[in-house]
């Protein structure tokens, strides 16, 4: 239930945003998140921006979802 | 990548040998429960190391008798109940939201859909289900503000919202005192900072780390718990860096807190705790359902031989009630851990059976 997933603000209202997500668009709002801007990087949760997300730290989690990837390509992985 | 999860297997195995006995962490959190679940995380730690799944899951540690309640409401002509759809297959007196009528029951992504719905429906009176831990809480908070404000007067709240960590403290005070350590919710401390654990550091010696949901990170707050275990201490730690801070989204606690009052409330398997669920504050008190409609909060009863409240306070694993896999399934849930994709029974339900077949 406290799922929640990141997306970038892409246009803002006062505190109606329009956020894209892996390329879907949503709108969700700003109040909870009043620092949000324009191009941040923020968590959504039940149309709610809770967190900017600290994108160097995000980076890390990414690149190791990347490494994963493709260490599941290679041939001498044990596959179960 | 490989490294890093040796390194922490390799932390989780001297904890186990230094303590010379099981380990049981708790994770609180039912994202987490489906992520270790979903990623066979137990499968990368030792035996002895013993995952626990906690009261973690909004829908599962609901009250009897606030499913009840909703249920009596959505028999209401004049009520349509406005629910995030976690909550639509859970059994009740008389059966569940999904075999209500259906123009009585709308499934809303946001709380902002659910005021929506009362504005566009000026003759029903619409009752947001609000339930979830302190992530979810600050967005029912927006628009109780917001309906005030617009003085919408057909929108009303059933605050099942509930707070973390006085059920950590309930559990350890009286339910479950192996619990050595506590794996603590991403998105609950986005909202409330890790800083909010500190006092179940201080009062009970727990470890409590934060963590996010990939493997690697839940891997990597095991490994830090374990870390303190083997040195004898207990700390406040988080390693979900990316989005979780000491002090939390102090906007969304004003918020809380401008709207909300901490009361004793009842959970599932946890019973009345005090202090442990949100009520809306007097000045607006008009948006109360169970004000509005005149109806009390009386505990309610498990259905007979659900175990649920066994397995939320981490005391047994669903394998050992004897409705699961039986008379309850997630085609036909008896309890609500079962219901929720999140609950504990549902992930053991859905991954663990190849594991039971296999031995």
């Amino acid at each position: 239930m406290c799922l929640a997933i990141p997306a970038r603000i892409i246009e803002l209202d006062k505190d109606i945003a329009v956020v894209d997500a892996m390329g879907n668009r949503f709108k969700a709002k700003t109040t909870l998140l009043p620092e949000a801007g324009i191009g941040n990087l923020v968590l959504i949760h039940a149309g709610f921006a809770i967190s900017l997300v600290n994108e160097e730290e995000a980076k890390k989690t990414c690149d190791l979802i990347e490494e994963i990837n493709k260490f599941q390509d290679t041939p001498n992985r044990i596959s179960g | 990548m490989l490294d890093r999860i040796k390194k922490a297997q390799e932390i989780m195995e001297a904890a186990c040998k230094t303590l010379g006995r099981q380990v049981n962490i708790m994770e609180v959190c039912g994202t987490h429960t489906v992520s270790i679940f979903r990623n066979g995380i137990k499968s990368a730690l030792p035996d002895r190391l013993k995952l626990l799944s906690g009261p973690g899951c909004p829908v599962c540690v609901t009250d009897q008798s606030y499913i009840d309640t909703v249920l009596q409401l959505a028999d209401r002509d004049d009520c349509v109940i406005a629910t995030y759809g976690d909550m639509i297959r859970v059994p009740g007196k008389g059966g569940s939201l999904e075999t209500k009528p259906r123009a009585n029951v709308k499934v809303v992504l946001s709380s902002e859909d659910a005021l929506q719905l009362a504005k566009d429906n000026p003759n029903k009176n619409v009752v947001f289900v609000a339930v979830g831990f302190e992530t979810t809480a600050p967005a029912t908070a927006v628009v109780v503000k917001e309906a005030s404000e617009q003085g919408i007067d057909n929108f009303y709240i059933l605050s099942g919202h509930k707070l973390v960590v006085p059920a950590m403290r309930a559990l350890l005070s009286a339910k479950n005192n192996n619990i050595d350590a506590f794996l603590c919710p991403g998105h609950v401390s986005v909202i409330i900072g890790y800083g909010a654990f500190a006092e179940i550091v201080e009062d009970f010696g727990r470890p409590c780390v934060v963590a996010g949901f990939e493997p690697m990170q839940i891997i990597e707050g095991l490994a830090e718990i374990c870390r303190q275990l083997s040195a004898g201490k207990a700390e406040l730690k988080s390693v979900y860096t990316a989005v979780v801070t000491e002090q939390g989204n102090t906007a969304a606690q004003k918020i809380i807190a401008e709207c909300f009052e901490p009361a004793d409330g009842y959970w599932r398997g946890l019973g009345k705790i005090e202090k442990s669920t949100l009520k809306l504050k007097d000045r607006y008190s008009r948006f109360d359902a169970l004000k509005r409609f005149g109806l009390a909060e009386i505990p309610g009863e498990e259905r007979k031989g659900c175990r649920c409240g066994e397995v939320l306070c981490g005391l047994i694993e669903p394998p050992q009630c004897s409705l699961f896999e039986r008379t309850c399934t997630p085609e036909e849930p008896v309890g609500a851990c079962m219901v929720s994709s999140e609950g504990a029974c549902a992930a053991w339900f859905k991954y663990g059976r190849r594991k039971r077949r296999e031995q």
